[in-house]
Order: C-alpha cells, then structure tokens, then sequence
C-alpha cells in the first residue's frame, strides 16, 4: 500500500479522496450558513454547539485542517511534476481545441481558492481561536449582544463591501475547479463520471448551486444589516 | 498551394534547435502532409541543404510513426487521424504553418521533428503482455467463451498504435491514455486475468520512472488520438491498480 500513493495514480485517487471530503464539507458548511438568512437564533445556536463541541473542536476539525493542507499541498506536488514533465514547451499550442479552461487551470482555481481560505480564516477563525483558546471565553457571549455572538459577528464582517467582493469572486472560482474537478474526482476513482449523465449533471448543479448559494448569503448580510 | 512552413530544425539531441522558415510552392490539396513533407525535402536536397528528419513508416494510420506538433495540435487541425492521414486541403492557400516535434521529457529529440518514444517500448516490456505456453499444446484462444461486450472494448483499447499524441497533446506529458489502453486490452480478456495485478503494477511504476507527468482528467488526450481511445481505459487503469495494490 505504501508504494501506491507514491505511484501517479495513487496520488491521483489520495487527490480525489481528498476532494470528496471537502465537497462533503463544504456542504455542511452551507447548511449551517444558510440558517443565518432564515432564522438567525437558530444559527446561533447550532454555531455556539460547533464552537464548543468537544468532538468537533478536537477531533472533527484537526481532521479537516489536515484535510485541507493535504489537498493543496498534494495539488502543488502534482502540479510541479506535471510542469517539469514537459521542459521545451511548444511555440504554438491550441489546448482549447481539446480541453476546457478549467481542467487546465485547476492550479489558479486552486490558489484563488487559498486565498480565500487564508481571509476566511482572518476574518472567523483565528477570532474564535483568540476568544476560545487564549482568553479562554467559552460562552458564546459578548458585551452589548443580546443572545450568543455568533450572528452578530458574521453582519459585522459583512459591511465591508471589499471583503464581500473578495468573497463573490472567490466563489466563482471555487464554481469553475468544481466545474471541472467534481467529475474529475470521479474518473480518478475509476468510475467514468464522464460518460453517466446523471454524475455530470449533479456534478454542475453542485459546483453551482453551491457556490452561489454562499454568494447570496454574502450579499444579503452585507444589505440587510440591523 | 502556396505555403509558408515554420519547422523546427535541431541537429541532434544535443543541440540547440530553433524555428526555420520555409517556403513550398504548387502544393496539391490531394497531398497528404507527409507528401508535402517529401516536396520540401526534395527541394531541400536539390539547393544542397539537410533534408528535414520526420518520422514515418506505413503511411496509412497504422504503425504511429509520424509524430507531428502541427499549428498547435497532435497530428493536425482533424480528428481521428494521424499525420499522414492529413490532406492538404484542410489549409488554406497561402497559410503559414507550425511545425513541431511532440514535447515530452520522456520523449527526447533525436533530430529536428524525430522524437525517442522508446519509453513506450519499456512501458510494453514491462507488462504489455501475456504468457502462453508454446511448446505445442497451445490452447486454440478461440475455445475460451468471451462476451461480445468484452471482446469489443478490448478490441477498441488494442487499437492503440502507440503514437504518443495523447502525451503530446497533454498539458502534463501524461502517458496514462496509453497506459489505460494497453493495460485495458488484457484486463478485458480471460487471457490477461493471470498477469493482471503484476501487469498493471510494473506498468504503472515504468511510466512513473520514465517521467511522464500526471493526469489531470482533462480529455485532450482522447480527442487527440488517432484511435480516439476512451478515457474510460484510464479510469479502467485506476481500478486495476487499486484492485492490485489492495492485494
Ligand atoms: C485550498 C486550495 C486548493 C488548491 C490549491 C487546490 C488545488 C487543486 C489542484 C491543483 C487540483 C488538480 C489536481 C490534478 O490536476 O490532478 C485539484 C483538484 C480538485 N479539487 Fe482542489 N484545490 C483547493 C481547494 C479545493 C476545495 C475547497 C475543493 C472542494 C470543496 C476542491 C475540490 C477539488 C476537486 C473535486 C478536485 C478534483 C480531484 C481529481 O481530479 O481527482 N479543491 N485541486
Ligand atoms: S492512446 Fe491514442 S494517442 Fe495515445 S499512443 Fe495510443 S493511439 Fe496514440
Ligand atoms: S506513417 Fe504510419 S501512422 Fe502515419
């Protein structure tokens, strides 16, 4: 087993393992989201239970930060070895004559997406990680907020209308490596995604519907502050 | 036609190549690309200058010789075909046309458009077959019952000539449309179930070592084959091999 994911295809499917995990996550990231919009206290509450849940603080979120780093810094390792796979590059080359933007820029898709990450966790995590763990306020309150912080501090970081831009475009490309990289994770698996309609058809509705769903909970934060 | 060829020119693997230009005139549309190939070099030869170096033997789609980088794409602007099965009518009076050799650091340049695929050959070695006993009392293969739905995937993926357009269209040099389809041929037949593990396995490592790069599921390689090979052979590859390493 240990030569097979240092074999290119055992580093493809480690890829695509990876990848289904933060799809899976990504779309339980979304349902909590998305409780912000319908129902702030609910999301309150859920939110003050992720936060402090001894379970998913200890076990659940080192799991997906491993997750994570591993699926970037794989996607670094293969893209070098891909790139010195080929050292004299063609003077004229017509790669959109055969393949789509997308899977050619999977790197890019990629990076945007770590940028966003790295705000991201400026914006929410490193806070959580200040109050909880070196000022060692586990309540989930905070002076002059009726009810626990949670929402509170999410319209907070939504007034800045260039942190919600950074936020849409981040998305969108988090849309285009889905785009490609949904079926993508599939036929690495071995299952030929490309041919069954109905796993391309929800691989697009899902790197869509997903991504614009969290465009839409940026934008309504950031207009119906209160 | 009139035409105006950019080629690349390298004297030997070693040294330095670049883009020349040349001229060919009263270039007939019937012309297959290498036929064009031939007029340039005959009128090479006559002013005293090197003759172009091109790969090619059959000249009918079949032995994969003829390797081309052609205006940006493996074998040409068609699909399904390889360069001597290109017309000169698909360009126009007057174009100026690219030509290079495929790019691949497992496919070195040996002079001007001539490129080494033995890499390809290794990968074969490695586990592109089967073992039959020849001592006489061979099994007529014919008395083994094979589905028709099987017979016919292994025979679309032992169409494959070995070209190399697949590496040479792919954004990382990635072998695995061959890979996926030599190892497919087998995987599909009764035949091949003895050796398939250790096939899969030193195959996969072979082209690991000759340096190809990874895929990245991009497709360019199924569109650019001559034998349009399915991506399906490498998803195939992908289940044999972990089949395989589970073992
Ligand atoms: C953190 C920044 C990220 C970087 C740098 C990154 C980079 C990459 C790269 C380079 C690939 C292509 C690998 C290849 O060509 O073989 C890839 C594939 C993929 N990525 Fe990401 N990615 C990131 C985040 C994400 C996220 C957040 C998701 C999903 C929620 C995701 C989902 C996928 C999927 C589904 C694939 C296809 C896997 C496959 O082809 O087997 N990526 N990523
Ligand atoms: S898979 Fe297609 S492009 Fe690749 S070597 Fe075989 S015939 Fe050529
Ligand atoms: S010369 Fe044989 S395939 Fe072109």
């Amino acid at each position: 087993m240990g030569g097979f994911f240092k074999s290119s295809i055992g580093r493809k499917v480690a890829m695509a393992l990876s990848a289904f995990f933060l799809m899976i996550f990504l779309l339980q990231h979304f349902a909590i989201n998305i409780l912000s919009v319908f129902n702030p206290d609910v999301f309150n509450e859920v939110s003050h239970f992720m936060g402090t849940s001894s379970i998913i603080q200890f076990v659940i979120q080192p799991i997906l930060i491993f997750g994570v780093v591993f699926h970037f810094v794989m996607g670094f390792i293969l893209e070098f070895k891909n790139l010195s796979s080929r050292k004299v590059k063609y003077i004229k080359n017509q790669s959109a004559a055969n393949s789509s933007w997308m899977s050619r820029n999977m790197i890019w898709s990629g990076v945007a997406i770590l940028a966003f990450i790295i705000l991201h966790f400026i914006d929410f995590w490193f806070p959580e990680i200040n109050t909880k763990f070196i000022k060692g306020d586990w309540s989930g309150l905070h002076e002059g907020v009726d009810g626990y912080r949670y929402f509170h501090e999410l319209q907070e970081n939504f007034l800045n209308p260039v942190r919600v831009g950074a936020y849409v475009v981040a998305f969108v490309f988090l849309a285009l490596h889905l785009l490609h990289g949904f079926t993508s994770a599939f036929q690495s698996m071995g299952v030929t995604a490309g041919r069954k309609k109905t796993l391309q058809n929800i691989g697009i509705a899902y790197s869509i519907i997903l991504p614009l769903g969290f465009i839409f909970i940026a934008l309504y934060h950031h207009f119906n502050h209160h | 036609m009139n035409l105006t060829l950019k080629i690349w020119r390298q004297k030997n693997a070693n040294a330095k190549g670049q883009m020349v230009d040349y001229k060919v005139t009263d270039i007939s549309e019937h012309m297959s690309f290498l036929e064009m190939m031939d007029v340039l070099n005959e009128q090479l030869v006559n002013s005293g200058d090197d003759p172009v170096a091109f790969d090619h033997d059959c000249r009918e789609g079949i032995c994969g010789m003829c390797a081309m980088y052609i205006n940006g794409q493996a074998h040409g602007p068609d699909r399904g075909v390889t360069t001597c099965q290109l017309h000169m009518r698909r360009f126009k009076d007057g174009e100026t046309i690219t030509i290079e050799p495929f790019r691949a650091v497992a496919f070195p340049v040996i002079k001007d458009l001539v490129v080494d695929r033995m890499s390809f050959e290794r990968i074969q070695q490695a586990g592109g077959y089967i073992s039959v006993n020849t001592s006489g009392n061979t099994q007529d293969a014919n008395s083994i019952p094979i589905s028709k739905h099987a017979a016919d995937k292994a025979m679309d993926a032992a169409t494959c000539i070995g070209c190399g357009a697949c590496v040479a269209a792919c954004k990382n040099s990635s072998a695995m449309l061959f890979v996926g389809a030599k190892v497919s041929q087998y995987a599909l037949l009764p035949q091949g179930q003895i050796e398939a593990a250790d096939r899969v396995l030193n195959m996969v490592a072979q082209m690991d070592l000759e340096g190809f790069g990874n895929c990245s599921n991009t497709g360019a390689c199924e569109i650019e084959c001559p034998k349009s090979i399915s991506l399906d052979t490498i998803a195939r590859m992908n289940r044999e091999l972990m089949k395989a390493s589970l073992k």
